[in-house]
């Protein structure tokens, strides 16, 4: 095999390799696209300080809330309400039931997307029961507390903002990581 | 080993070869590797198509008959992955191994050793995949695109098989789009400047370099699916902080590209033998060759068509709506350089001309029924209905196997040094145009009307036009026996061919002897 070939083969290898990489990196780089952008629905995973602006009186909008574990979660998830109306900038305190039915410990990590996906961007969580493992032993029940408010920036296409929680089991990856859970989190 | 590959060792010896079952085990011939690709991909065509008659027979009728709806749906999911990686992938690298040598004056690939090892582990692949079918629940049921979480929370063992099956594939072609590209751009012929290389080259060229950017993120998108499966990892899965709408940019940064890999190659076969049969030059050669290289470009810009339903941006969905119109503008300065090359030409209608023809008709209608997909709202009407389904299939079966048969016969007295048969070879045309038509056309109709795609059963009103399908679909594949015939009486013997059997074709191949010999361009042409 004559040298012209080797320099060849060796830049087109390291093309492949490349792209290799390049499909991986993929994943970060649409998380950070979606992040910056707010498409997907995906809502900021870090609370937001609570020095909200003016309120807005001048219209309403309506927040639906839609609550459902996930098929190999056992537990009973649902908002206190469906729905309620906010004016934009309003702090709002709102409480999802969970209830664990089942005579064992079970770890839950609720996953938000908000739909219309441009509006993820302009709802804000002072507080989410959603940025931390919950932990519920067996047969127990708990209030889990969602603190927020809607940027008075929103656009005004907006009048509806759907909130839809998803409940995961990810009790094994909580043993994983060995912290002391039972003291944290009471019932 | 007593084979002494006959690669590192010109001399003499012209048609030294070791026989039986070595000769092909360890040859490094690119006529001989060309010819394993070929027959390879036509056992594959036959495997395929056998479980596209599967699915046409379930559809004849409405209501469960003949397979469970989880068979149906591992016939739909094997018809796809056999057909493109199996079919029309291998045979277009056969044909590249076959004729690029030939065509740019060249003794052999550049890597003859690494063109067995690509060939070999195919075969490997294939029977990983179909062995996947007969173990405990079956083989892959979750369609090509292995969306996730169909392949990842909700698909059983054999997905295992199924990412070990595609990891090779990938490997065997990066390894042929290599040895293309090395081949291209290390051993033209003296004089044969990249403006003169026939268009086949220069398609495939092209094409070497899409496979070798988007083969690896198949293999990377793969790898995600295996490691979400068994390695707890949670790339696509919503509860580990992934995305399942991710897997399908990723599936789609790969697949958008893969499908120009599936047509470009028949672009340099059509811009072959229009000028040919038409007797003229290839009209706007240079034209054609940038148009190709800008639809390969463009290829990276559209893929989230395929995903306009998932909820993009309006700002998004305009962005590829865009870019995948834009792809029409390159097309059609191909369609029409070849109808100019046509015009006023001496025209004859032999059959590799034949299925140029209709590849130019059908693949245009095609290419319309694409353009109707890209448009965004539309799209939401055509997703996942029988109408894509129509548009694919016109544009892979009448596009790329049309080609691809095309090429058979038109250079099939090149490889057996005999004529094949004319009458068979038309009878085989027309049976196909006819039934090809049949089973794809109406599928517009049905899928308009809201039949979807890959379920085994559908509602009544589509009874009469699914029925009417089935009967195209039984005929186009009775017609391809025809074709199976015509290739093993070509090669068994018949009217010898002189080494230019084509009035007007042009080119290095048809400068050698038919059948075209054990070593050619030893020592290398001038090119004027």
């Amino acid at each position: 095999m004559n040298a012209k070939h080797s320099t060849l083969i060796g830049k087109l290898s390291l093309l492949v390799v490349a792209m290799f990489a390049f499909g991986y990196a993929l994943v970060p780089l649409y998380d950070v696209f979606c992040d910056i952008t707010g498409i997907n629905g995906k809502t900021a995973s870090e609370p937001v300080s609570a020095e909200a602006a003016i309120i807005d009186t001048s219209r309403e909008i309506t927040i639906e809330f839609i609550a459902r574990p996930n098929q190999q979660m056992p537990w009973i998830f649902r908002p206190e309400v469906r729905r309620m109306r906010v004016h934009p900038g309003e702090i709002h305190i709102m409480n999802y039931l969970a209830e664990n039915p089942t005579g064992r410990a079970i770890v839950g990590q609720a996953v938000p997307s908000v739909s219309p996906g441009q509006a993820a961007l302009f709802f804000h969580k002072i507080e989410c029961f959603c940025f931390t493992q919950q932990y519920l032993a067996g047969g127990n029940d708990m209030l889990m507390p969602l603190q927020f408010y809607v940027d008075p920036a929103l656009p005004a296409q907006f009048s509806t903002i759907t909130l839809s929680y998803t409940l995961y089991d990810v009790t094994s990856q909580w043993q994983d990581s060995g912290q002391d859970t039972a003291t944290e989190f009471g019932e | 080993m007593s084979t002494v590959t006959t690669a590192d060792h010109h001399d003499e010896h012209h048609d030294h070869k070791p026989t039986g079952i070595k000769r092909w085990l360890f040859t490094t011939n690119h006529k001989d590797i060309g010819s394993l690709y070929l027959i390879f991909a036509l056992a594959m065509f036959f495997l395929g198509g056998a479980m596209a008659m599967v699915i046409r027979l379930e559809l004849f009728q409405p209501g469960l008959q003949f397979v469970d709806p989880q068979f149906f749906n591992q016939m739909t999911t094997m018809h796809g992955l056999i057909m493109v990686f199996g079919a029309v992938m291998p045979a277009f690298t056969g044909l590249a191994n076959w004729m690029i040598p030939m065509m740019i004056g060249a003794p052999d690939m550049a890597l003859p050793r690494m063109n067995n090892w690509s060939f070999w582990i195919l075969p490997f692949a294939f029977l990983i995949l179909i062995i996947s079918m007969f173990l405990p629940g079956g083989g892959p049921d979750f369609g090509w695109t292995f969306y996730a979480p169909l392949s990842t929370t909700y698909s059983n063992d054999s997905t295992a098989l199924f990412v070990f099956a595609v990891h090779i594939m990938g490997i065997s072609s990066i390894m042929g789009a290599i040895n293309v590209i090395v081949t291209i751009v290390n051993m033209r012929a003296p004089g044969m400047t990249w403006m003169k290389l026939p268009l086949f080259v220069w398609t495939w060229l092209i094409t070497a370099f899409l496979l070798i950017m988007v083969m690896p993120v198949l293999a990377g998108v793969v790898t995600m699916v295996l490691t979400d499966k068994y390695f707890a990892t949670s790339f696509f899965d919503a509860a580990g902080g992934g995305d399942p709408v991710l897997f399908q940019h990723i599936f789609w940064f790969f697949g958008h590209p893969e499908v120009y890999i599936m047509i470009l190659p028949a672009f340099g076969i059509v811009s072959a033998i229009v000028p040919t049969f038409a007797r003229k030059k290839l009209f706007g050669y240079a034209s054609m060759v940038y148009a190709t290289a800008s639809i390969a470009i463009l290829s990276f810009l559209v893929w989230a068509h395929h995903m306009f339903t998932t909820g993009m941006p309006v700002f998004a969905t305009l962005f590829f709506m865009y870019t995948t119109m834009l792809i029409a503008v390159p097309t059609g300065v191909k369609v029409f350089n070849w109808v100019a090359t046509m015009w006023r030409g001496a025209m004859t209608f032999e059959v590799p001309m034949m299925f140029a023809l209709a590849f130019i008709v059908l693949f245009t209608i095609g290419g319309l029924s694409g353009v109707m997909l890209a448009i965004t709202p539309a799209d939401f009407q055509y997703h996942d209905t029988y109408f894509v389904v129509a548009h694919f299939h016109y544009v892979l079966v009448s596009g790329a196997v049309f080609s691809i048969v095309a090429a058979v016969y038109y250079w099939l007295p090149k490889w057996t040094g005999h004529m094949y048969d004319e009458k068979l070879g038309q009878l085989h045309f027309w049976c196909s145009l006819i039934s090809v038509n049949l089973l794809f056309f109406p599928m517009h109709f049905v899928g308009l009307a809201g039949m979807p795609r890959r379920i085994p059963d559908y509602a009544l009103q589509f009874a009469d036009f699914n029925a009417f399908v089935s009967v195209g679909g039984f005929l186009f594949g009775l017609s391809q026996l025809i074709f199976l015939w015509v290739v093993i009486k070509c090669a068994r013997g018949g009217e010898k061919a002189p080494a230019k059997p084509w009035e007007g074709a042009e080119g290095l191949e048809w400068e050698v002897p038919s059948p075209a010999p054990y070593h050619t361009f030893d020592t290398p042409p001038q090119v004027k």
